[in-house]
């Protein structure tokens, strides 16, 4: 028996809930009392290895010991084997955290202290340059502001990449009605976090695990362009993350890190969590302006841009999650740090998410520049079901599927977009060879059914039309007609429609036509039975 | 108005009453309509309308549009299946189609004992354990179809229990 009190790390992320933290963590702590054993169960956020969640670390003189995935039956035999005083023979057991390959070979910029600290201790936080960004900018006038985001290279993360600084100086520079008129002039931080593409955790993990990394990239924004409030539009499906910023928010309120007076510099800034309903096209950024105002998500026709004309008609900088995560590093440690990483013109990191079929699923912040197929091999260690990998979607439910021959293209914007396919928010979902690509194709257009806001008639009408004619391929009915039509139907829906909604949901279908036409060239029954063969 | 309305709209004006001074204040007033009484009743929108200054039709055209919002009383519990790609790749078709006919319901369906409503939903954010269902506020991930009966027979005791 021990003397002194172990902490033992057991997260409190999404995943590491849904495989059974909690109840883990409460077995813990009951069976330590059982044999006398003084623990301090600290639940921080996940560190992105998420094969090993439930991982459960113990802090030892050497560091962090990770054992993972660890479940209720292994608690004993865990004790048993003095796994609080550091002993590593339990097959659980994975070493030292920092020294997992998985993790050790990342080159963590935003996600630096995700799943090493508790989310919502602002003294964890300060420990590891937390707010630093924030306090330099304090000094400092919008304009230097806005160019050190420039000097960055940083680019939307959201999936459109359009290029941050350039969006801030807009809205530094633009003059609402009220301001014209001599007016309060009001402006707007508006933070998208309405992550719905299937494949993609990234700005869950954020939320969850470094909640005030996002609230000083808001407030650092909000100083630079001169906005005094922020609002979070946070997708109802993620009730975790809201849970964690909402106490986040209120503990920066209360120490004076949001509110009437930043650091007692005379300076304001509001933040306010605003929930989602379970629509898709919220996440596109004129669609969640509408919702944020109270109405239903219709997309809105630019221009204006909505850093003129955005929330309320007010200038407005809509960002993604990922993107105002990476102001702190950037004004902490200079633009030209960040700029270091990457390639051409797309600079700094980008945390890839490997998704659905793959061994080891998970968080991967890297520069751009590494091919899909290190991820997919060297980190994923291929399928979960074992089989041989047959199509990879990265970018989301609008992008691409890629057969092999692609997988050696560096993950960059400008390398994706010139084999058309998409980096989108960085998600990668992988299936094996028991998937039927006629099947996928046909999801695309019905998801778009689901999801558009009806606005435009290619996407409205034209996706309902689609899964009527992926039908009728996958029953062979009149198949080289319907195959042409189907071509037909993509590019007037990718002409006429408004947002990416109707104008890329043909991406993934004409992708999977392109190089899986084995799927769509016989009856449905056979084409599965060749994809195994 | 029935009965059952009438013991439900002091709700809704109360909830009003809090939240409507914010900018954009109808979502966070349906959200925490549906949070108190589980759904939107029909009663409450020209309620909200004539507080909101707007019309019936912009209230009904709001909750409409969102997959959230219902406007019948759910289950005791719901029980939410992720059907987008990364669970699809998990076995989400079949996990699916296991849910609809163990509960015998289909989407948007409850079970004739009130005590499940089964939703379809569009990511829950756990791709990398897929495939992944949300009970209530609780996400499970790796649902397999003895899993996901597992938890239902959990729910189903707890009932009991409360009985």
């Amino acid at each position: 028996m021990s003397n002194s009190v172990t902490t033992i790390y057991i997260p409190r992320d999404t995943t590491a809930l849904a495989m059974g933290a909690d109840r883990l963590a409460t077995e813990i702590a009951a069976e330590a009392a059982n044999r006398g054993e003084s623990v301090e169960i600290i639940r921080n956020g996940s560190r992105g290895l998420f094969w090993l969640e439930p991982l459960v670390e113990v802090e030892t003189t050497s560091g962090r010991i990770a054992y993972g995935p660890v479940e209720n039956r292994d608690i004993d035999s865990l004790f048993d084997q003095a796994f609080l005083s550091g002993e590593t023979t339990h097959p659980l057991c994975q070493g030292l955290t920092e020294e997992i390959p998985y993790l050790k070979k990342q080159q963590r910029l935003t996600f630096a202290r995700a799943g090493i600290t508790d989310p919502v201790s602002l003294e964890d936080y300060q420990q590891l340059d937390g707010f630093n960004g924030l306090k330099k900018a304090l000094q400092m006038d919008g304009q230097s502001i806005v160019d050190e985001v420039k000097t960055s290279g940083l680019r939307g993360r959201g999936g459109a990449a359009f290029p941050t600084g350039i969006k801030w100086q807009t809205v530094l520079d633009a003059k609402s009605a009220e301001a014209r008129s001599g007016k309060q002039d009001q402006k707007y931080i508006v933070c998208n976090a309405d992550e719905g593409d299937s494949g993609t955790f990234a700005d869950r993990m954020v939320m969850e695990a470094d909640p005030y990394m996002l609230i000083e990239g808001m407030t650092i924004a909000g100083l630079a362009v001169g906005a005094d409030q922020g609002y979070i539009y946070l997708r109802s499906e993620y009730p975790v993350a809201h849970q964690i910023l909402n106490e986040a928010i209120a503990k920066a309120e209360a120490a004076g890190f949001l509110g009437d007076n930043l650091l007692n510099s005379g300076k304001t800034f509001h933040l306010e969590v605003r929930l989602g309903a379970k629509a898709y096209i919220c996440g596109e950024e004129t669609s969640l302006l509408e919702s944020l105002e109270g109405k239903r998500g219709m997309v809105r026709s630019k221009p204006p841009l909505p850093a003129l004309v955005g929330l309320f008609g007010q200038p407005t900088i809509v960002n993604n999650v990922l993107s105002l995560a990476a102001i702190p590093y950037i004004l902490s440690q200079g633009g030209q740090a960040y700029a270091n990483y990457g390639m051409g013109r797309s600079l700094g990191t980008l945390p890839f998410q490997l998704a659905g079929n793959i061994k080891r699923g998970g968080l991967i912040e890297l520069a751009f520049g590494v091919t899909l197929r290190e991820l997919l091999e060297e980190y994923g260690g291929g399928t979960f079901s074992g089989q041989p990998m047959r199509a990879v979607q990265v970018g989301g439910p609008l992008c691409a599927y890629l057969p092999e021959s692609q997988w050696d293209t560096p993950m960059e914007y400008e390398s994706f977009q010139a084999i058309g396919a998409g980096l989108g928010h960085g998600g990668i979902v992988v299936f094996d060879n028991s998937v039927d690509m006629s099947e996928q194709a046909r999801f695309s257009m019905e998801f778009c059914v689901a999801e558009s806001c009806g606005k435009c008639t290619p996407c409205r009408i034209g996706s309902t039309r689609g899964v009527e004619v992926i039908d009728r391929i996958r029953n062979d009915e009149n198949r080289a007609a319907n195959m042409e039509l189907l071509d037909d139907l993509c590019e007037t829906m990718i002409d006429g429609s408004l947002c990416a909604m109707g104008g890329m949901t043909p991406f993934p279908v004409q992708s999977a036509v392109k190089y899986f036409p084995e799927d769509f060239n016989q009856p449905k029954q056979a084409a599965k039975g060749s994809a195994r063969s | 108005m029935t009965a059952v309305n009438e013991q439900l709209l002091p709700v809704v004006t109360e909830v009003i009453a809090g939240l409507k001074h914010k900018p954009g204040a109808l979502l966070p007033i349906l959200h925490e309509i549906q949070n108190r009484l589980g759904y939107i009743p029909p009663d409450a929108v020209p309620v909200i309308a004539e507080s909101l200054n707007q019309s019936r039709a912009d209230i009904h055209g709001v909750i409409s549009f969102y997959h959230q919002f219902r406007t019948t009383a759910p289950g005791k519990h719901t029980v939410e299946v992720c059907r987008a790609e990364a669970c699809q790749a998990m076995g989400a078709r079949q996990l699916e189609a296991h849910a609809k006919a163990t509960l015998g319901v289909d989407y948007h369906g409850t079970t004739g004992d009130k005590n499940v409503t089964l939703e379809e939903v569009y990511c829950l954010g756990n791709c990398a354990c897929s495939p992944s269902i949300r009970i209530d506020d609780e996400i499970v991930g790796r649902v397999t179809p003895e899993k996901f009966d597992q938890l239902i027979n959990e729910l189903r005791s707890q009932t009991l229990e409360v009985l």
